[in-house]
C-alpha cells in the first residue's frame, strides 16, 4: 500500500479548490437564506456575498483601543491558514496527495487544533468584551467536540491499519467505513461545524453576543476570519470523503469527479443543517459530548479494533 | 535543504524561547512558548519521526491555549495586556538553565548511541514507536495510564462543589437530576 508522488500542481490546486469550494459554499448559504426570507433566489443572490471579498479588502479597518495587534493579526491569519494547510493530505481521487504524509490523520487533527490558538488570540487580541467572550466560548466548545472527534478519526485509521489517508481509502475497497461506522461518522459531521464555528455551533460567533470573536475584526483581517470559517467547513466536508465515503470510489466517473461530488454532498448537507438547527450552548454540548458521544465513539472504536485483531 | 529547514526552525525556536522571558504580557509570553514547541515538532518530524512530530504540536496547541486560560485568569494581570516579568529568581534560575542545557548537550555527545544495523533507516517508525510501547513496555503504559485517569478523578472530585447526592437527592431517589442550569442531558432546572 505505497503511494507515489503527486505532480507538483497538485500543491496549488488543492488550496484554489478548497477555495472554491468554500465560496460554494458560502453562496450556497446565501441562497438558502434569501430563500428563507422570501427573497428571489437567483444567480444574483448566491454570488451577493462574494462581492463581501473587494468591499472588505478595500474597507478601512476599524480599531480597538489598546489592542495587541500582533496577537490579533496571528490569530485571524492562523485559522485560513491552517484549513488550507489541512487538506494537503487529501488524494484527489485515486491519486496522490500534495503531501504524502504517513500520518495524514493526525496532521488533519493538528491543522484542525490550531484553530484553538487562533481563535482563542482573535478573541483576546482586540481587548473588547464581547470577542473575548467569543474566544472563550469557543475554547469550552473545543474541549467538548474535541475528544468525540478524536475517536472517530481513530476509527477508520484503526481499519485500515494506517494513519496515511491514501492508505484509509484503499482500505474501504467494496465496503464503505460510513456502513460499519456510522456512529463515528455522525460525531466527526457533528465536529466538523464546532471547528468551522458555524450553524448550530456558531456559539464564539453568535448574535447574542455581538459577533463575539468575528465582533471587532474589520477590512481585509475580517475577510481571513470569515475566510477561514468557511474553509474549514470545506475542509471539514472533503475530509469525510476518504475517511467514510469511499474517497473517489464510484462507477463510470473518474476518482477526481466522484471526490467532488461527494464533498459537495457533503458540505450542502452541513449547509443545509446550519442553516436549520438553533445555536447549542457550549455547557449543553459539553455534557452530551462527554456523556453521551464520548462512550459512543470510544464504543464504536473498538469495533474496527476487533475485526483488525481477528483479522 | 533539509540543513536549511532544521537551521529556521532551530534559530526560530532559540529566539522565541528567549522571548519567553523578555516579553510582557501574559497572553504573548504563551504564544512565544508555543511557537518555539511547535518549532521542536517541525526538528522532531525532520529526524524522520512523522507521528511524534505532528503529536507534538498538536498537544502542545491545546495544552497551551488551556494554559493561556489559566495563566491569565490567576496573575495578578488578569488581561495579560499590562506588562509583568515571567522572571524569578533571575541569577538562580539562569544558572539552573545553563546547567541543564550543558548536561543535555554533553549528553548527546557522551552517550554510545546504539549504532544502525547498515543502511536504509526503518520505513514506517510510527509503527516501530507503537511495537516499542505496546510491546515491552506495556505493563509500564499501563500503570501511567492508570496512574493519570486516578490522579484526574481525584482532582475533579476535589474541585466539584456538586456530587450525586446534591443532584440526586441524599437517597439517590431522583430520577432526573436536579442543576443549577438546565440543558445537557439532564433535567429542567430547579
Amino acid at each position: 500500500m505505497t503511494e507515489g508522488t503527486a505532480p507538483a500542481w497538485a500543491v496549488v490546486a488543492t488550496p484554489v479548490l478548497l477555495t472554491l469550494l468554500a465560496m460554494a459554499a458560502r453562496s450556497g448559504d446565501a441562497l438558502l437564506a434569501a430563500r428563507e426570507a422570501g427573497r428571489p433566489v437567483t444567480a444574483g443572490a448566491a454570488l451577493r456575498p462574494l462581492l463581501d471579498i473587494p468591499r472588505l479588502l478595500a474597507a478601512q479597518p476599524r480599531r480597538t483601543p489598546v489592542l495587541d495587534r500582533l496577537l490579533w493579526r496571528t490569530g485571524v491569519l492562523v485559522v485560513p491558514v491552517s484549513a488550507v494547510l489541512s487538506v494537503l493530505v487529501l488524494p484527489l481521487g485515486h491519486g496522490a496527495a500534495p503531501a504524502g504524509l504517513s500520518v495524514g490523520v493526525v496532521w488533519f487533527n493538528a491543522m484542525e487544533v490550531m484553530t484553538w490558538a487562533g481563535l482563542w488570540l482573535a478573541g483576546w487580541a482586540p481587548n473588547a468584551a464581547f470577542a473575548l467572550v467569543g474566544g472563550y466560548r469557543f475554547l469550552a466548545q473545543a474541549l467538548a467536540y474535541e475528544l468525540p472527534l478524536m475517536f472517530a478519526l481513530i476509527a477508520p485509521a484503526t481499519a485500515a491499519g494506517s494513519l496515511r489517508v491514501g492508505d484509509i481509502v484503499a482500505a474501504q475497497h467494496g465496503l464503505w467505513f460510513v456502513v460499519w461506522m456510522p456512529v463515528a461518522f455522525a460525531a466527526y459531521l457533528l465536529a466538523v461545524p464546532a471547528f468551522a464555528f458555524f450553524g448550530p455551533l456558531r456559539y464564539p460567533a453568535a448574535p447574542d453576543i455581538a459577533g463575539g470573536v468575528l465582533g471587532e475584526v474589520s477590512g481585509p483581517d475580517r475577510l481571513m476570519l470569515t475566510a477561514g470559517r468557511w474553509l474549514w467547513l470545506a475542509a471539514g466536508a472533503a475530509m469525510a470523503v476518504p475517511l467514510f465515503l469511499g474517497g473517489g470510489a464510484g462507477p463510470l466517473l473518474p476518482g477526481w469527479a466522484w471526490s467532488l461530488v461527494k464533498t459537495l454532498a457533503v458540505l450542502a448537507a452541513l449547509v443545509w443543517a446550519g442553516r436549520s438547527l438553533p445555536v447549542i450552548r457550549a455547557d449543553r454540548y459539553l455534557e452530551l459530548a462527554w456523556v453521551v458521544l464520548l462512550p459512543l465513539t470510544i464504543a464504536q472504536a473498538l469495533v474496527p479494533a476487533v475485526v483488525a485483531m481477528a483479522g | 535543504m533539509e540543513t536549511l529547514v532544521f537551521g529556521c526552525l532551530a534559530v526560530t525556536a532559540l529566539t522565541m524561547g528567549w522571548l519567553v522571558f523578555v516579553l510582557g504580557s501574559m497572553a504573548r509570553v504563551t504564544f512565544a512558548l508555543l511557537a518555539a514547541l511547535v518549532c521542536v515538532g517541525g526538528v522532531t518530524m525532520l529526524l524522520g519521526l512523522p507521528y511524534l512530530g505532528v503529536v507534538l504540536v498538536l498537544m502542545t496547541v491545546m495544552e497551551m491555549v488551556i494554559m493561556a486560560v489559566f495563566m491569565i485568569a490567576y496573575m495578578m494581570n488578569p488581561a495579560g495586556l499590562m506588562p509583568m516579568s515571567m522572571v524569578h529568581n533571575r541569577y538562580g534560575a539562569m544558572a539552573i538553565a545553563a546547567g541543564v542545557f550543558l548536561a543535555l548537550a554533553a549528553g548527546i555527545l557522551l552517550v554510545p548511541w546504539p549504532a544502525r544495523p547498515a543502511g536504509e533507516p526503518p520505513a514506517d517508525t510510527t509503527f516501530q514507536l507503537g511495537e516499542a510501547l505496546m510491546g515491552t513496555q506495556m505493563l509500564t503504559m499501563t500503570v501511567l495510564g492508570l496512574v493519570l485517569l486516578s490522579t484526574m478523578v481525584a482532582a475533579i472530585v476535589l474541585a466539584t462543589a456538586r456530587g450525586r447526592y446534591d443532584r440526586y437527592g441524599d437517597r439517590l431517589e431522583r430520577r432526573v437530576p436536579r442543576d443549577p442550569a438546565a440543558g445537557g442531558t439532564g433535567g429542567a432546572g430547579r
